[in-house]
């Protein structure tokens, strides 16, 4: 079953084709990840989904529905999230008001003026249990802006999944944190997102991970698909080992 | 709950009133121990912290400097001189029915305007258009009486039960208009704690943070920082209400540049990034300016040095410094 989909989706900048004409495909439920060197194209992708960019052609289906000019707000009522390579928290809120701000955003509670944020209960209870599920639970009460960098890559991936998106994008949820964490954060990650069964896309450039935790891997390369299947598939394609191994292959 | 929830305190009001009656108790008294001149710098010190107070909803909790809110001081106090000249009643109830909203539609309307730009060009922004209103209520000297000001007499207090004429009427004027003043800078303080502790206010604080994420939390930037820029002017709008009478007389002094950049110095000097430091910034900076001007004819100069020590060693105001002492102090007994 097909949840998101993109027809000959283009975007270029200058003479750099990072999306040259991407038929892309997310099935419901899947755990996928998009990998390839920098310059790819995979974050580009993201952001076209995510309506972060603007395409130059092509469109974007969720379940049939064009959403290729819907805004950044209607795309997350759509069931749409990503998180940030780069960490883009709330710094100076705690990490409890950093995934709560994101329940009262999703419930459009945040016009409310005159009633404090920390009594409403139902809020309280749902960001509690999900500081919880990510582990972030005794970090409540300190500064996002305080906390160490394994924790904010996973407050990171909070703050998104907390909308409750039925399509979630995960850009590099493991850069710049040591080898011991990454397996950390992506147990985390993975055990949250397929216990909630929401359907995950995640940008990652270690392949370990990807082979670990993927249902389905695709690759780009320039722009454009080089490879998509299951780990054991693009383990075995000769094509994505020259690639990755920079020079080419011959067994 | 889980066991680590419980370490999350939980903002009790319970701990905000045991903290706040104390300094409301205080004041209170404040009236049996100084005479009128006192008293009299006193209001001007609530009226400045409320003005502050508005301002800082824009600067500490959405991340944007106005360098403008003369404009809404001013208005509130031209708009309680206009309803003396043309419609008559001197009551001070009239006076806020009538001013707030004027005030109040005035900072949607040029909120409306500025919001559409961030940093610099905001600040520019809000500048110019308290400019233009300054140049107009100069020029348009017929309506505003140019730079003699319109003149306010004392208004009556609460429906008319007080009202203020003979040779002691100064004295029991601002005797009474202390209380006065108090009760609506409580109300002032408990709604601008409620807003920046709502959910609303948490919104401002996110964009203030990270505008890129606070979009794609689904939140709308532009409509949150336009209605935290309409309480905002409204709340400075306010303290212009209040001042007016105390003064007895409106002049384009409030609405040129130069108090723009005392509400942004008040601000600063009690420390924009809590939510007190605002109110402690107004009574200091009412009592620094007022023997400032009384000591020296350089006073402006004694400011700027002021500002200058204040920006390089107590960057987080009085209020931050204190603080930061504070918690210092618990470590260091902790410690031991």
């Amino acid at each position: 079953m097909i949840l998101l989909r993109t027809v000959n989706l283009r975007k270029q900048f200058g003479e750099t084709r990072a999306c040259d004409g991407l038929d892309f495909v997310v099935n419901k439920g899947e755990f996928l990840s998009l990998v390839g060197s920098n310059g790819a194209g995979k974050t580009t992708l993201v952001n076209l989904i995510s309506a972060h960019l603007q395409p130059d052609s092509g469109q974007i289906l969720l379940e049939d529905r064009d959403i290729t000019f819907s805004t950044v707000a209607q795309r997350i009522k759509a069931g749409i999230a990503r998180s940030f390579q780069i960490v883009n928290l709330f710094d100076g809120l705690s990490v409890f008001d950093n995934v709560a701000l994101s329940v009262f955003s999703r419930e459009g509670k945040t016009v409310k003026m005159t009633r404090l944020a920390d009594h409403d209960q139902d809020v309280r209870r749902e960001t509690l249990e999900l500081l919880d599920q990510f582990g972030l639970a005794s970090k409540a009460a300190a500064l996002a802006g305080g906390i160490a960098q394994g924790e904010r890559k996973l407050l990171d991936v909070a703050v998104a999944y907390a909308l409750r998106p039925r399509l979630l994008f995960l850009d590099e949820p493991t850069s710049g944190v040591s080898t011991h964490e990454k397996a950390q954060i992506m147990d985390t990650v993975s055990s949250v997102v397929r216990g909630g069964m929401v359907t995950a896309v995640v940008i990652e450039h270690d392949m370990d991970v990807v082979f670990r935790y993927s249902d389905r891997i695709v690759m780009m390369h320039e722009g454009s698909f080089l490879a998509d299947g299951t780990p054991d598939e693009i383990r075995a394609n000769k094509d994505v080992a020259s690639i990755l191994l920079g020079a080419p292959l011959t067994v | 709950m889980t066991t680590e929830g419980q370490l999350l305190p939980q903002r009790s009001l319970l701990n905000v009133v045991a903290a706040a009656v104390p300094v409301l108790l205080v004041l209170l008294l404040v009236p049996r121990f100084v005479e009128t001149y006192q008293l009299q710098l006193v209001i001007y010190g609530l009226i400045t912290a409320i003005a502050a107070l508005g301002f800082n909803l824009l600067l500490g909790y959405t991340g944007l400097l106005s360098f403008g809110h003369s404009a809404y001081f001013g208005v509130g106090a031209y708009s309680v001189a206009f309803v003396v000249e043309h419609l008559g009643p001197h009551s001070m109830e009239f006076y806020l029915l009538v001013g707030i909203p004027i005030v109040a539609i005035t900072s949607a309307l040029f909120g409306y305007i500025c919001v559409r730009h961030t940093r610099i060009f905001f600040g520019i922004l809000t500048l110019a258009i308290s400019q233009v209103i300054y140049s107009l209520v100069l020029k348009l000297y017929w309506v505003t009486g140019g730079s003699d000001g319109l003149r306010v007499p004392r208004p009556a207090l609460l429906l008319g039960l007080f009202s203020f004429s003979g040779p002691q009427g100064f004295q029991l004027f601002v005797r009474s208009y202390y209380y006065y003043v108090l009760g609506i800078f409580v109300i002032c303080v408990i709604l601008m704690w409620m807003i920046v502790h709502s959910p609303f206010g948490k919104a401002l604080q996110g964009i203030r943070d990270n505008e890129v994420r606070a979009r794609f939390l689904g939140l709308r930037i532009r409509r949150f920082r336009w209605s935290s820029f309409l309480v905002s002017g409204t709340f400075t709008g306010v303290a212009g209400i209040l001042w007016v009478p105390l003064n007895g007389l409106t002049t384009p002094d409030v609405l040129y540049w130069t108090f723009s950049g005392e509400i942004v110095f008040t601000a600063l000097l009690g420390g924009f990034r809590n939510f007190t430091g605002p109110i402690v910034g107004g009574i200091v900076f009412t009592y620094l300016k007022t023997y400032a001007v009384a000591s020296t004819e350089y006073w402006q100069l004694l400011l700027g040095v002021v500002l200058v020590t204040l920006v390089l060693v107590l960057p987080t105001g009085i209020v931050g410094a204190i603080s930061r002492a504070g918690q210092r102090l618990r470590e260091w007994s902790a410690a031991r």
